[in-house]
């Protein structure tokens, strides 16, 4: 029963671990278009800042020898005699397929900016984000360039403008909408991520229509459409990606934005699976890894036999990777904008001058949606929250501030503490304790540790007692109740 | 009188302390051993035990003077009123126990082991033993076990403390001591990572290291599913989800390497296996490891720049990592990122592991594992067999092979295949156990059980034959802190008529199981043989000695001569493997075996408190600290308790899918609002180990006591029901 990969993204290198390491024998192929091992497209912003290289963007590899057969792209797909026809002439055997073939970059038509459509090349100058290879012309390309200017201010536009800043060049984004990442946060949380940005070196422009490539023979800057010029000597297109359900089109299986799937990740063929960017599940292309990741699992288990194994959607989180910028936003993107709904109760902190803005939606007491910006320390829980889909506390700043975890400790001035309270807690000793040794005639911390063993354990508190000796001895009653118990512990 | 200097019977920081008789209780003057005793008026029988006992901290070694109050406190139990000064048996389970002479129970025990090995074979028989005994009854239970008894079923109550750790650790380093460095280092560390302790609680007086190393300006960052009181004296704090610490080390170490902090040098001269396990460290990003731990990025970023920017870095982990069916894995990352940060095997940096019980890492060393021999030697391993069977003079063919572990043997007592007998010694399983209503369901099916005690444990209750052994203040032995010190224990008296040790109870079987003489009763002549038995091997005490114990302030091991100083800090030219480098191990996370859900929404977790130690045994007895913390109790986070109507000292029924605990609620916002914890140290419907899951881990077979899941429900109270706080267990 030998199982064809066609794809060795996130998705596919993902299926090919999970599945040998339930099944460490099974026959397995693995095509991928790109050359190279696979890699973990999620880092590619930090190669673009220097952060990491391409060694550590490596993926694990499946268990056992496989055969991997890359800068080999899949070009057909023949469910009947259950072949895949590959770039090479190769036609290969399957018993189960899995499409893995991700998505790819949304290219906006821009005047000029195609040297050669018929073979999807760019002018010089002009690069697409989605690949190593794309990362790596952008790199090569950044060594002489001074300025960039980035189309399209969604997540991956932002990281890739962030990653150029941080290489020290000159960064535009270039957003024709009227605020950034529109389709996960609102207006609100654009304004102070612009400033954030601004403060990283990357200025936004907003309802900026890119119409022109400026250039005779490589990029020198765009023209937007209300006439201005943006002088960039590197152009980056940032407008996000659409999944690549062409292979399986052409197959006849049923397809829709992307290939559509049951719970099983199986198309409309139930020995052809699809997972990742190209998947359609339930009417949801998700275009995250988490989904993708969740998928491949589902997928491994069903083809080796796990009863019961089902993918039933994932609860979107989307992080924005940049370096000094925290963003996560949670939920359906919809109801982030202006919750009509009288169900959904909104709770927003803005805080503008600390670069930080809160938002969270709740229904039912649960939380459905939000938008997290800037410093915001209860983040992870939000997340383990939203994803859990527990119920939200009855008061939603809890949900947005927390708690002071050091609101407890013991705080009361020297002279007014209460007699019950814990000045050394290794040895239980209370205040009351303290005070009647020194009625008895205890007057420096050794003595009171000698009658009491206070601050004989880690000794942490022997500052506190000091102190506290000195208000007795200028008020030799000052425990706020009178001293009768207080027995030593 | 000048007093008998010893070490504390509790944790493993043995802290030193001095012992004296005081011919009556004092009203006044330095010591208040008088306040915390009781009233000896309404216990007419306390004279018999002897005379009240003082105690004074005495710095040694690890404690710098420093005592808590267990410590304070500790010599309260050796006049305790129910304590045993007689051996109990009953004939039948129906029975009561009843005195007997010691004679008379050896002589039954005896009798029966005999019969049950005649008809069931020799492994019928099995042993459980303690990490709180000296490394002298660890070596003499290990060896009666394989040399007297000749049953392969061995094993102790560490494999449910230090096993994870030590199989890392072994992975790693080829080797295993919990500590490979001093104590000191922690005070003169500049940024400490601790993941999964809580110092404050667990070993008072190690905060004074942690108070040092705070005011020289060092950073502490504390991982915990709670903010302790150990977290709250941190400069960071990570409130990490149970059971996901792996994630959060896999994340840690995929910052070191994208903010180049790799000490590459390091790396290429003293380790093997980088390049092997960057691939799925890649898989760990910040924002994947913020989604599954709970802990935001930034917090991430923070710790790892605290450790990496600091000169000398520790990164230290406890049960709360260990714990866990992939505590191995847990322990095997926080390892890997202590050696690409540079950190083992480097004066004044390094990767340890605390020690909980007082002899847990010796109690791991001699013998009483299910898999070892003395020294730290495999039972597998030929030239090991060959050695200690030179030493036991026996047959190395005649030494049973590898058992089953601690949970797994106490899984499979009266079972058809299983033992029918079990001789228990310094442990208290009915409480400590994972599942810990199953095990007592199995212990119940014995044909014979068999305890050693100081008092009737919840254990003991259940025994056939109960022992009564003497206390710390009443032997002389070694312990092994925490540090890989190992040091005296010495004996103020002896113990009540009556009364014997562990070694004589192990030499009197022996004779009466044909084998006189393969036990000695005598502690020094013990560990000079312990000391030949270990030579040559990982552990090796051969160069060790009571004279030269009593001589200095406790002795590092290894230590192969009796001229070589002994090792208080190891690895510092190459690590125990073959090759002489550390070893990167490749893991992955995976999710806890019970993770929450619709029928269980609530992760529970379990620890200890400052006023007990372990089950509990010992210290419910000790007035001051049985007032101080009477009962067990669920604390959770006031928005928890919101959604199920509980409010502060509500009785709360928590259930798991193996049982149930009732307690009253302790509300505090220290906690994570999805996470319940409560304390292990009492029996009876407070007991937090009905609930904890029995899932191993897959090398060191650690059970998953620190996370499974658990509903929650308010109990209503029904006077008619007789449901009130008084009627939980309080004592023992």
């Amino acid at each position: 029963m030998s199982v064809v990969v066609v794809g060795n993204g996130m998705a596919g290198a993902r299926f090919a671990v999970e599945l040998r390491a339930r099944e460490p024998r099974r026959p397995l192929v693995v095509f991928g278009a790109e050359p190279g091992r696979a890699y973990n497209r999620i880092l590619l912003s930090n190669l673009l800042a220097g952060k990491a290289d391409e060694q550590d963007l490596l993926l694990p590899e499946p268990q056992g020898a496989f055969d991997l057969r890359t800068g080999v792209e899949v070009v057909a797909v023949d469910p009947v005699a259950k072949t895949v026809v590959a770039s090479d002439g190769s036609r290969t055997r399957f018993d189960v397929l899995v499409l893995a073939t991700g998505s790819r970059a949304v290219v906006p038509p821009i005047e000029g900016l195609w040297k050669d459509r018929s073979i999807d090349s760019l002018v010089d100058g002009a690069e697409t984000f989605r690949t190593l290879a794309d990362c790596r012309r952008i790199l090569a390309a950044a060594e002489r360039a001074r300025r960039a200017v980035v189309v399209g201010g969604g997540l991956l536009g932002i990281e890739a403008a962030r990653g150029l800043a941080k290489r020290g060049l000159e960064v535009e984004v270039v957003h024709a909408r009227s605020h950034l990442m529109e389709r996960q946060i609102d207006v609100e949380a654009s304004r102070i991520l612009v400033e954030t940005l601004a403060g990283l070196g990357v200025r936004v422009r907003l309802d900026a229509v890119t119409s022109e490539v400026v250039g005779t023979r490589r990029v020198e800057g765009i023209r937007l459409e209300d006439g201005t010029e943006i002088p960039a000597d590197l152009l980056v297109i940032a407008c996000g990606v659409r999944p690549n359900p062409d292979l399986a089109a052409a197959a006849g299986l049923t397809v829709n934005r992307g290939i559509v799937v049951d719970d099983e990740m199986r198309t409309s063929d139930p020995d052809i699976f699809a997972i990742g960017d190209c998947a359609e599940h339930r009417g949801t292309v998700y275009g995250l890894v988490a989904p993708a990741w969740e998928q491949a699992r589902v997928a491994a288990e069903v083809i080796s036999g796990v009863q019961g194994a089902r993918y039933e959607g994932s609860r979107l989180v989307t992080r924005l990777k940049a370096p000094g910028v925290e963003l996560a936003t949670m939920g359906d993107p919809s109801l982030v904008g202006d919750a009509t709904d009288s169900r959904t109760e909104v709770v927003t902190f803005a805080d503008p001058a600390r670069r930080t803005y809160q938002k969270v939606m709740i229904r039912d007491r649960r939380l459905v949606a939000a938008i997290l910006l800037g410093d915001v320390p209860m983040v992870g829980a939000l997340t383990q929250i939203f994803d859990r889909q527990v119920p939200v506390p009855s008061d939603p700043r809890r949900l947005l501030f927390g708690h002071s975890m050091t609101g407890d400790r013991n705080e009361a001035a020297v002279d007014a503490m209460p007699a019950a309270m814990t000045l050394c807690r290794c040895n239980g000793v209370t205040a009351g304790a303290i005070a009647r040794a020194w009625l008895a005639g205890a007057r420096t911390a050794q003595e009171v540790a000698a009658r009491t063993h206070a601050s004989t354990g880690c000794g942490s508190c022997r500052d506190l007692i000091e102190g506290y000796l000195d208000a007795l001895a200028a008020d030799p009653n000052p425990a706020e109740e009178p001293v009768t118990e207080g027995v030593v512990a | 009188m000048s007093g008998v200097a010893t070490h504390c019977p509790y944790c493993a920081l043995q802290c030193g302390m001095t012992l004296r008789e005081v011919a009556q209780a004092r009203t006044n003057g330095a010591v208040r051993a008088s306040v915390t005793t009781p009233d000896t008026s309404t216990r007419p029988d306390r004279s018999r035990l002897g005379p009240s006992v003082e105690i004074q901290p005495r710095p040694s070694g690890s404690n710098r003077g420093g005592l808590c109050r267990k410590g304070w406190t500790a010599a309260e139990l050796l006049t305790t009123p129910d304590r045993l000064t007689t051996p109990l048996i009953r004939s039948r389970r129906t029975d009561s126990l009843q005195p007997t002479t010691w004679d008379a129970a050896l002589s039954f025990v005896a009798t029966r082991l005999r019969t049950l090995q005649s008809e069931h074979g020799r492994d019928a028989v099995a042993v459980l033993g303690g990490g709180g005994l000296t490394n002298e009854k660890a070596y003499a239970l290990g060896k009666f076990a394989r040399v007297v008894l000749r049953t392969k079923n061995i094993d102790y109550n560490g494999r449910f403390c230090m096993s994870s750790a030590a199989a890392a650790g072994i992975k790693a380093f080829g080797l295993d001591r919990g500590l490979p460095f001093p104590l000191s280092d922690i005070a003169d560390a500049d940024a400490i990572l601790l993941v999964g302790a809580n110092v404050a609680e667990t070993m008072p007086p190690f905060g004074q290291y942690l108070t040092a190393q705070r005011e020289r300006g060092g950073a502490l960052v504390v991982v915990d599913p709670r903010a302790t009181e150990t977290a709250r004296q941190a400069r960071l704090h990570l409130q990490v989800t149970p059971g996901t610490d792996l994630a959060l080390a896999l994340g840690l170490l995929h910052i070191v390497i994208m903010e180049g902090y790799v000490d590459q040098a390091y790396v290429a001269r003293r380790t093997t296996g980088f390049d092997a396990i960057r691939p799925t460290v890649a898989s760990y990003w910040p924002e994947r490891v913020e989604r599954i731990t709970g802990v935001s990025v930034a917090q991430q970023r923070e710790a790892v720049r605290l450790l990496a920017e600091a000169d000398r870095a520790l990164i230290l982990t406890a049960r709360g990592a260990e714990q866990h069916a992939k505590g191995v894995d847990t322990v095997s990352a926080f390892i890997n990122l202590a050696l690409a940060l540079g950190l083992p095997g480097t004066p004044g940096r390094g990767y340890g592991c605390l020690t909980g019980q007082g002899n847990g890492q010796g109690g791991r060393e001699h013998g009483q594992k299910a898999d070892q021999l003395p020294g730290y030697r495999m039972i597998d391993d030929p030239a090991a067999r060959a050695h200690v069977a030179a030493v036991w003079r026996v047959d190395p063919a005649t030494i049973p092979g590898k058992g089953p572990s601690a949970y797994e043997l106490m899984d499979s007592l009266g079972a058809p295949d299983g033992p029918k007998a079990l001789l228990v010694f310094g442990t208290n399983p009915v409480v400590s156990a994972p599942a810990a209503g199953r095990v007592e369901g199995r212990l119940r099916s014995l044909d014979l059980l068999v305890v050693s005690d100081l008092v009737l444990s919840e254990t003991a209750a259940l025994a056939d034959v109960v022992l009564p052994t003497a206390q710390w203040a009443e032997e002389d032995g070694t312990m092994t802190n925490l540090e890989g010190r190992v040091i005296r224990r010495r004996r103020l008296r002896m113990p009540p008529q009556d009364v014997r040790t562990d070694l004589e109870i192990l030499a009197g079987l022996a004779a009466r199981l044909g084998a006189p003489g393969a036990i000695s009763a005598d502690p020094e002549a013990t560990f000079a043989e312990l000391a030949r038995a270990s030579a040559g091997g990982a552990a090796d005490y051969g160069g060790i000695s009571y004279s030269r114990l009593d001589a200095e302030d406790g002795i590092f091991w290894p230590c192969p001569t009796p001229r070589h100083p002994g090792t208080p800090r190891m690895f510092l030219d190459r690590f125990a493997t073959p090759d002489g480098r550390a070893r990167f191990v490749p893991v992955e996370f995976r999710p806890v075996v019970e993770d929450v859900d619709a029928d269980y929404p609530v992760y529970l977790t379990t620890g200890r408190m400052l006023a007990h130690y372990q089950s509990g045994a010992q210290t419910r007895r000790i007035k001051a600290l049985a007032e101080a913390a009477p009962q067990a109790y669920v604390e959770l986070h006031p928005d928890l308790a919101e959604q199920y109507g509980i409010g502060e000292g509500d009785l709360v029924r928590v259930t798991s899918r193996r049982g149930t605990v009732t307690a009253p609620a302790r509300l505090t916002e220290t906690i994570r609002t999805d996470t319940v914890f409560l304390p292990f140290h009492w029996g009876g419907r407070g007991r937090a180990n009905s609930l904890t899951n029995p899932a191993l881990d897959p090398t060191s077979r650690m059970p998953e006591f620190k996370v499974c899941a658990v509903r929650l429900e308010r109990v209503v109270a029904d006077p008619a029901a007789g449901t009130r706080h008084e009627e939980l267990e309080v004592t023992a």
